[in-house]
Order: structure tokens, then sequence, then C-alpha cells
């Protein structure tokens, strides 16, 4: 049945977000928000990798409470029991542990790396790139060539490096991956600073005596960010398959945090026998690469400035 | 108001060495409207860009209300704004048009922004609605209003004008030119003109130098020009020309170096 207060407050609202002239900054920035939406919801896959990363969030919020067991808890009576077996239904691993309450904890862990990375690796790359392109001269020579240092490096291989000088850990496999994963987005950075530097909106900033911080924070970052965004979602599934693979090294998560890297890697000596125990994390870290990989194809349509 | 003695700006270096303003020499009185004409390549924006101090390449004496435009003088942004050609490039995309307007009174400290805001759009005679929109839910000439309140935010005593109107509509752009005359009457501004367009210029200025090459070939007052009687050949060449296409015109132009 359709209320007409209802219907009638909502088209009220959605007239307030896309109206022409909206009555606040707040409200002008609200309406463009409300308009990416409606374009992303286009996109069905990327609504569905949004789903999925928001699921992703809710489980690694409400862990103990999703969780049926303590992911932590051994039983060794009740190991390596395959998916379906009432109480454990997607099985435990060698020591008899929950596999299900496990990837629940996990997630927290994947979280908490891919969060931490992007919040380390994307506002460095930012500024670098921003400060190389704008200032140009020797700035940009030493910073680039600083950036095509780290850039020579496989990813993997220096993370491998800095975590076996600074010992295994997921605190240090995270300083890793953010250290290996800055370069690429000094570059995105500085290429679109360069070519909107020149402009003329720059020109009169500086007309206006804006100083250099004020026209990097004000007019060049806010410009740079949408596809820095896209860069940083694409590079997600990256992050979570470098973190996952330092876990399977052993360099990563340690015993017994339930990290899915780990996970499989525990679960390969049984692989010929019992399946499950490493397929079922690996499942996990396929579907929230996946995810992002969509989530952040979604955003490119958005937000790419080349068509706005 | 504004003091320009032998200006010299070169592009490049060595054999690839672009000399594109030549011992310029002009000066213009507070209040006056002076115009700078030429055809494209003429330097004439080189010239005004250096008074705007965004190209430091030059030598010379370059001043402004007895300022030196070449360092990077604090007096300078209240002294001195510019009103750009394209109005599609010369706002920042994601900031709103209050953004816009907003910001020249942050950087240089000045306060009661809202009221100053809206005076500024009721100034360009856009109303309080468009105070919150983005430049993309704007129109050309609206984009170029707001880049006009832009410039007098600051109050400046001259305004630097590359082109203001060639990238608008024909009917926008009276609208435009009238505003600008209502507005420096208003504001008591001295105007440098930049234009290819000599009606634009008869209509805004009261005196004006043409351009050719880097260097200025003749100053005239706008009767001189409105008479149509003007000392050089290139001048009556290049009054030919602004009537529109002539073949017998078109085949008798000749180059001036």
């Amino acid at each position: 049945m359709n209320n007409p207060r209802t219907s009638g407050a909502t088209s009220n609202w959605r007239a307030q977000l896309l109206t022409d002239t909206p009555a606040s900054r707040n409200q002008a920035r609200l309406g463009q928000f409300y308009r990416g939406w409606l374009q992303f919801k286009r996109n069905k896959l990327a609504v569905l990798g949004l789903l999925i990363v928001l699921l992703l969030i809710v489980v690694a919020a409400f862990a103990p409470w999703i969780a049926t067991h303590d992911p932590y808890a051994q039983d060794l009576s009740r190991r390596l029991l395959p998916p379906g077996t009432p109480g454990n239904w997607l099985g435990t691993d060698e020591f008899g542990r929950d596999t299900f309450s496990r990837l629940v904890y996990g997630a927290r862990i994947t979280l908490m790396i891919v969060v931490l990375v992007a919040a380390i690796a994307a506002p460095i790359g930012l500024l670098v790139g921003t400060a190389a392109g704008y200032l140009g001269g020797w700035v940009d020579a030493v910073l680039m060539r600083l950036t095509d240092v780290f850039l020579a490096f496989p990813s993997l291989i220096l993370a491998l490096a800095f975590v076996a000088a600074l010992g295994p850990g997921i605190e240090n496999a995270i300083i890793a991956i953010a250290l290996t994963a800055w370069p690429p987005y000094a570059r995105i950075a500085r290429a679109e600073t360069i070519t909107i530097r020149n402009s003329d909106y720059i020109a009169v900033a500086r007309m206006q005596g804006a100083r250099t911080a004020r026209i990097l924070w004000a007019y060049i970052m806010p410009l740079c960010i949408a596809s820095l965004v896209v860069r940083v979602t694409l590079d997600m599934a990256g992050i979570i398959l470098t973190a996952a693979g330092l876990g399977f090294l052993g360099l990563g998560a340690q015993p017994p945090m339930a990290e899915w890297g780990a996970m499989i890697s525990a679960g390969r000596r049984y692989v010929l026998d019992q399946w499950w125990v490493a397929t079922i994390p690996g499942i996990a870290i396929i579907v929230v690469s996946l995810a992002f990989n969509l989530l952040g194809d979604g955003l490119r349509d958005v937000l790419d400035p080349r068509k706005s | 108001m504004i003091q320009v003695r032998n200006l010299n700006v070169t592009f490049g270096q060595g054999a690839q060495a672009v000399r594109a303003v030549r011992d310029v020499n002009f000066s213009v009185a507070e209040g006056e409207s002076f115009g700078l004409v030429g055809e494209s390549g003429s330097g004439k924006s080189t010239a005004l860009r250096v008074l705007a101090g965004l190209n430091p390449h030059w030598t010379g004496d370059a001043a402004v209300a007895g300022v030196s435009v070449g360092q990077r003088d604090d007096r300078l942004p209240r002294l001195v704004q510019m009103v750009f050609q394209d109005p599609y490039s010369s706002l920042h995309p994601r900031h709103t048009v209050d953004r816009a307007l907003s910001e020249p009174l942050e950087i240089q400290g000045i306060g009661d922004v809202g009221p100053r805001v809206e005076r500024a759009l009721s100034d360009v005679g856009l109303g309080p609605a468009f105070r919150f929109r983005y430049p993309n839910q704007l129109s050309g000439g609206q984009r170029q209003r707001v880049a006009i309140a832009r410039a007098l935010m600051l109050e400046p005593k001259v305004l630097l004008l590359d082109e203001p109107t060639s990238a608008l509509d024909v009917s926008v752009q009276a609208e435009i030119l009238n505003l600008l005359r209502r507005l420096r009457r208003a504001h008591n501004l001295t105007m440098l003109l930049v234009s290819h367009n000599l009606a634009v210029i008869a209509h805004m200025c009261d005196r004006l130098a043409v351009m050719n090459r880097g260097a200025i070939v003749e100053e005239m007052d706008v009767a001189t020009l409105r008479r149509q009687e003007p000392r050089e050949a290139y001048t009556r060449q290049l009054l030919l020309a602004s009537r529109g296409y002539d073949r017998e015109v078109a085949a008798n132009i000749v180059t001036y170096d």
C-alpha cells in the first residue's frame, strides 16, 4: 500500500538533494554525493561489491556475536571435520578449531590490514605526488627518484626483506606493505597535479596570495583524491593477497592468530585428503578481493574526472 | 596606476629563443581603461600575465601603484586581480560559487565573509540562489560573472581582463561588457583589457595600444579608432580585417615586422 505522506516526504527529501539551488555548502556537497550514488547504483556488479565489503565490515565489527565458537579453542577429538558437520558447518582445522569462527575473526585482521595500509600509503603518496608535481624542479627530481627506487622492487620481495629485517608479525607486515604501496599513488597524484597546476584557477589562487600549502591542500588535492580513491580500492585486492601471501609464508600473522593466509598455509599439509581446510579461507580471500575490485570499477565510473 | 617600461619577455634559450614582448612601454592613469589589441601571438596576453605576476621570465620595469610586480609583494593581491578568457577553466570544478568567492577573503584574513559574498553576487547580477552551486551547474556567462565577482572580492584598484568575452556567446558578450562598464564606474577601477576584437576595445576603453610581433606599433585614443584614422599602415590593415572577411582585403594583406 502506498502511503501518500511517506512518499511525499521521500520525494521532498530527494528534491532537496537534487535541487539546483542548494542553500548551504553541506547541502551542495550532499547533493553531489547523492548524484554520484545514483550513478553508482546503476552498476549492479559494483553494488554487489559494495554489499560484500559492507558485509565484511559488519562481520568484523560483530565477530564475537557472529562466531559460533571461540576461534582459538582447540578440540583434538573434532579435528579436520568436513563442512556440513553439525556444530561446525564449515568444518574444523587440524586442531579442531571451528573454521567458520576463525574466518569471522580473520575478517577483522583482513580489514585492519586493508584499512591501515590504505591509511598509511594513500596520504604519503598523495603528499609526495602533489608536492613533486606542483613544485617541480629539484623537489620533483628528488621525490620521483626516491619513488623510482621503491618502485624498482617487486612489492612482495621488498615486504619479505622488510619483515625479515624487523621480524615477522602483523604490524610489520602492514608497514612493509604500506611501504611498497605508496609509489604508484605518488605517480598518479603527480601526473594529475601536472595537468592542473597551470590552470587558470591555480593562477587565480596565486594572485589572491595563497601560500603553496594552501594551493596543494585546497585546490590540488581535492582533484587528485578521486583517481586515488579508485586506485586504492582496486589495490585493496592486491593488499589482501600480499598480506595473505606473507601469512602463508609465515612472515605475517603468527599462529594461533586467525589470519586467512596463515589458515591456508596450515591447511596445505592436508590439501589432498582434507581439501576444505585450505580451500575455505581461499574462497574467502577470493570473494573479498573480487568485491574490492568490483567496487573500485564502479567508483571509477562515478569519480573519473575525465568524465565530469 | 600602471607603469610599464622597457618590458621584454623571452621564452626559450639560445637559437630557439622567442622574443614574445619587445621593449614595450605604456602607462595607464588611475580610473582609466586601456586596451591592448593585436592578432594572435602579438604578445598582448604575455604582457598582461607579466602584470598579473604569472610570468616570471621578464626584464624591464612593471609596476602597479608603485609596487613592482616582480617580487611577490603582499600588497599585490589587493591591488591587481585578473579575469581570464575561458570561464570553463578559471573556476575550480570542486568549489562551489560560495567557496570560490570566500577563498580570497580567507586567504587575506578578511572577516565578514557571508555578507560580502552575497553582496558580490548581487553586484554581478546573480541572485542568492547561485551561491551554493557548482561551476557545472552554471552557464558560460554565469561562470564569467562569478569570475568577475571573485576578482573584485579583494577590492583591487586594477582589473586585468584577458579576452573576457571571446569564449562567450555573442548575446552574452554584450551583457558581460556592460557589467564590466558598470562595475568600473561603481568601483572606480583601472582596467587593462586585452582583446583582438576592436569593437570590444572601442566599447570599453579610453585609450589603446596596437601590438604586432611583441612590439607596440602605435598608441591612440578611442576617438581616433572610431574615426578610423590610425597613423600606422599595420593598424589600418587590422581595422580592415576586423570588418569581416573580404576577398580583396585578404589578398592585399602584408606581413609587417
